[in-house]
């Protein structure tokens, strides 16, 4: 495995100089290897949609570094626009970028300024409506047209048309219903297992983030809390609590019933595990068969 | 960025200023813009520079965001002055090129520059000290005569006090869309004037989509709240003219004409 | 009994291009009483909306009735005491506060009404503070939290001085904390004022904490009940692809291997003591 992205010192403040200076980001240090599907959890305001938005140079950090395969993105600042398209952001709600006449120029987009014409620009665009599982037919309509889940998708493979190394996602199932949500999230796992790239997940769903996530990524008041394997950040529940964030539901019951002594595994992430887990234990015992 | 534009602005508070019914505010603030371009000597300008300066320290704003206010228009101010500076008539005290320098000219910068100062520090001090449904208000009562021309005033003043909400979340909002449409490759500050103006597009219909949508929710939200037109309403903040107001308009009365004096008495500095 | 909705079939298309007519509510009966609180959970499309919108007169039914304190809402003479008695509170919390100032926003309502300044006044304070929102009185709306411009638009219905609330989805665009937030006033509005809430939601953590659930699906009721009446029926649930609790969810399958199990519990406590007692 190699290192995608790699962030040094990292800092950004609000309002320099002025008395509404705030400290978005402070210093933070970290790095991202290819591949890896990385959730990103915090409550509102803990930095960490700043710090996703300096990752692909929306935002030019005050102090430190964001290496892209090594490479300082601002090396260059009148290429920057270059690095947007090597790190896809998909924001929070994209549905409201969406303008074009048809669903279909709306992917092509981003993947044209890229540069890509032609076949190859058809090609991105048909890519990634099956990635996000648009219907061909649905590419000719108007993305006004489309329902809320729809419209989401499209949007989201607007980001994806234009092939990123690493692709972000701000919230992608806020404000979706259940059935909503399971679909892009399994389009999302889908797309990450395919394409073998990196991917950037910011949620409030730890339930979303304890099925998906190979690592995750914590930030509470600006800084890194942590970083580490799903499985070891969730066993911190009492920590995750204290800065305002919860565990699921499942891994908490099991850490529960751990507490009173019972010989369980201290991080159970999703229901099938503890499932399997408390079916095989109850097997042993004989109390099921 | 583009929600860091303060002007127009408002800071809840309890100065002399803010306790002032708005309608004072409003036909003062008139009346002073009137009074600041009929100012042709130096004591008229006093008096106006003096009146400004006092109603900003009964304001109780802090003096940073007047000048911040200030700041937006400093090259408009820049710019003026300078004219005036090189263009005045009469005998030529320096002279380079094509630059001639006056007693005129001095006088006329001079004269522009304090007077748009003026304008824009009462107007921030207007938007500071009245909130915009108080702003309304005032223009809804004062426009009351024209109800019996069937001009509808009411509908005018909400659609204004509406306006005025939505513009911080609007701007919000089109940043929002900027930074979304840049993270898709979208080259907004490059390339000539039609590529510049083409480029709005996936800005603005965004933005007018969203706006629409507002628009409808707002209307429902209204209705729910039992809005059915401006008739039979009633308002928490009833407007009422106090002693406060009274003097206003005798210092107010006094302004003018002491202004109106130095112009008929005193020889014009311009 | 408050709210009466009987036989409701309500469709957003008219009868054009030929196409059969789908109805967003088709054939909802059910009764709402005083103090109640009671969510309604469903996938977008499912009609939740439409039905919160009749409660209050903003849509009426195409057949059926729906009566509110013994008030057809069909009879135009009563459209505004019914409003006045139901308050609805939309998603977007951006899109319902109208005023620049939030204690000016609260204002709205009652001065519509034609309310006295001065009783206008007490209003809003006391609704203000019965959301927790007093100390922010004198701020700008745009400058306040999702879960804070939430509680402003609750306060300005509650200022009208309704006996019951209506939210559509009035969490789906905030974040945890707004959550509870808005979450945590509803209750408080319940218990200690006594208003009927109605809570239209997609999230089943909030439904749980209801007195009884209700849940739609293409225009119907599928279930209702209590909490643990509803969404014991895990089976139910998720063939109609909705969220279970993960408790009810692994009591669920262990009981289904047999495990001896038999109340299906919702809550970490809950959960974690039964399998305790199956454990041991």
């Amino acid at each position: 495995m190699s290192t995608v992205l790699e962030l040094k010192n990292l800092s950004f403040v609000y309002g320099a100089g002025t008395p509404f200076e705030k400290k978005a980001v402070d210093d933070v240090s970290l790095s991202i290897e290819q591949g890896e599907l990385i959730g990103i959890i915090g409550h509102t305001g803990s930095g960490k949609s700043t710090l996703v938005q300096m990752l692909n140079g929306l935002i030019k950090p005050a102090q430190g570094q964001v290496l892209l395969d090594g490479r300082d993105i601002w090396e260059q600042p009148k290429k920057i626009r270059d690095i947007r398209f090597r790190v896809g952001m998909v924001f929070q709600y994209p549905e409201y970028q969406l303008f074009e006449e048809t669903v279909y120029k709306d992917i092509a987009f981003g993947a044209a300024n890229k540069g890509l014409t032609g076949d190859e620009l058809d090609q991105a665009v048909r890519r990634a409506a099956d990635f996000t599982g648009l219907r061909p037919e649905l590419l000719e309509k108007s993305p006004f047209d489309l329902s809320g889940g729809e419209k989401r998708r499209a949007a989201i493979a607007g980001v994806i048309a234009m092939d990123p190394e690493v692709l972000i996602l701000d919230e992608p199932t806020a404000g979706l219903d259940p059935m909503g949500r399971e679909l892009l999230l399994s389009q999302i796992i889908n797309y990450h297992k395919e394409k073998g790239n990196t991917v950037l997940l910011v949620s409030h769903s730890m339930e979303d983030i304890a099925r998906v996530a190979d690592r995750v990524l914590v930030m509470n008041r600006s800084r890194l809390f942590m970083l580490d394997r799903t499985r070891e950040v969730f066993a911190h529940g009492d920590e995750l609590e204290k800065i305002g964030l919860r565990v699921p539901q499942v891994t908490k019951i099991m850490q529960a019933l751990r507490a009173q002594g019972i010989d369980l595994p201290d991080s159970v992430l999703t229901v099938d595990e503890a499932f399997d887990t408390l079916s095989s234990l109850l097997k042993r015992e004989g109390k099921i068969w | 960025m583009v929600r860091d534009v303060a002007f127009g602005q408002y800071f809840p508070g309890n100065s002399l200023m803010h306790r002032l019914d708005p309608r004072t505010k409003l036909i003062g603030f008139v009346a002073l813009i009137a009074v600041i371009f009929c100012t042709f000597n130096y004591p008229a300008l006093a008096i106006v520079v003096g009146v400004t300066a006092f109603l900003l320290l009964s304001s109780g704003i802090p003096f940073k965001f007047y000048l911040k206010s200030l700041k937006v228009i400093l090259i408009v101010v820049l710019i003026t002055s300078l004219l005036n500076l090189f263009y005045g008539s009469g005998e030529p005290i320096w002279q380079w090129w094509i630059l001639k320098l006056t007693w005129n000219g001095i006088h006329r910068a001079i004269f522009v520059t304090v007077r748009i100062v003026c304008l824009i520090l009462l107007s921030s001090c207007l938007t500071f000290t009245t909130s915009p449904t108080e702003l309304t208000d005032a223009i809804e009562r004062l426009m009351k005569p024209l109800n019996k021309i069937h001009f509808p005033v009411h509908e005018i003043a909400m659609m204004m006090s509406l306006a005025l909400r939505f513009v911080p979340t609007l701007l919000e909002e089109t940043d929002k869309i900027m930074q979304a449409q840049k993270a898709r490759g979208a080259d907004l500050d490059s390339g000539n004037f039609i590529r510049r103006a083409k480029a709005l597009v996936p800005i603005l219909i965004p933005l007018f989509v969203s706006a629409f949508r507002r628009a409808y929710d707002i209307a429902t939200a209204m209705e729910c709240r039992c809005y059915r037109g401006g008739t039979g309403r009633t308002r928490m903040k009833t407007l009422r003219m106090s002693g406060r107001d009274a003097a206003c308009f005798v210092a107010l009365a006094l302004i003018i004409c002491g202004v109106v004096l130095c112009d008929i008495f005193l020889k014009a500095a311009i | 009994m408050f709210i009466k909705v009987e036989n409701v079939c309500f469709s957003y298309d008219s009868v054009d291009e030929g196409l059969p007519v789908k109805n967003a509510v088709d054939g909802v009966s059910l009764t709402i009483g005083k103090g109640e609180f009671v969510a309604v959970i469903g996938h977008n499309g499912c009609g939740k909306s439409t039905l919160a919108k009749h409660l209050n007169a903003m849509l009426l039914p195409d057949s059926g009735k729906v009566y509110v304190d013994g008030d057809d809402t069909s009879d135009e003479n009563k459209t505004w005491d019914i409003r006045e008695k139901v308050g609805l509170v939309l998603q977007n919390p951006d899109n319902q506060l109208v005023a620049s100032i939030v204690e000016e926003d609260v204002a709205f309502g009652p001065e519509n009404l034609g309310v006295d300044p001065k009783e206008i006044r007490e209003r809003v304070d006391r609704a203000l503070k019965a959301v927790g929102m007093y100390e922010y009185r004198t701020h700008a709306p745009h400058k306040l939290s999702g879960g804070q411009k939430q509680r402003v638009a609750i306060a300005g219905v509650l200022a009208i001085q309704p006996q019951c609330i209506v939210l559509d989805e009035p969490t789906a665009m905030l974040d945890p904390n707004g959550r509870d937030e808005v979450m945590d006033t509803l209750h408080k509005l319940n218990r200690e004022l006594g208003i009927t809430v109605v809570l239209i939601t997609h999230y089943m953590e909030e439904a749980v904490t209801a007195d009884r659930v209700i849940v739609m699906d293409g225009g119907k009721i599928l279930t209702g009940g209590t909490p643990p009446e509803v969404f014991s029926q895990v089976e139910l649930l998720k063939k109609h692809r909705l969220d279970v609790p993960q408790a009810a969810e692994l009591a669920f399958r262990l009981k289904g291997c047999g495990a001896d199990i038999t109340t299906i519990p919702l809550g970490v406590e809950e959960c974690a003591a039964m399998l305790r007692e199956v454990l041991r």
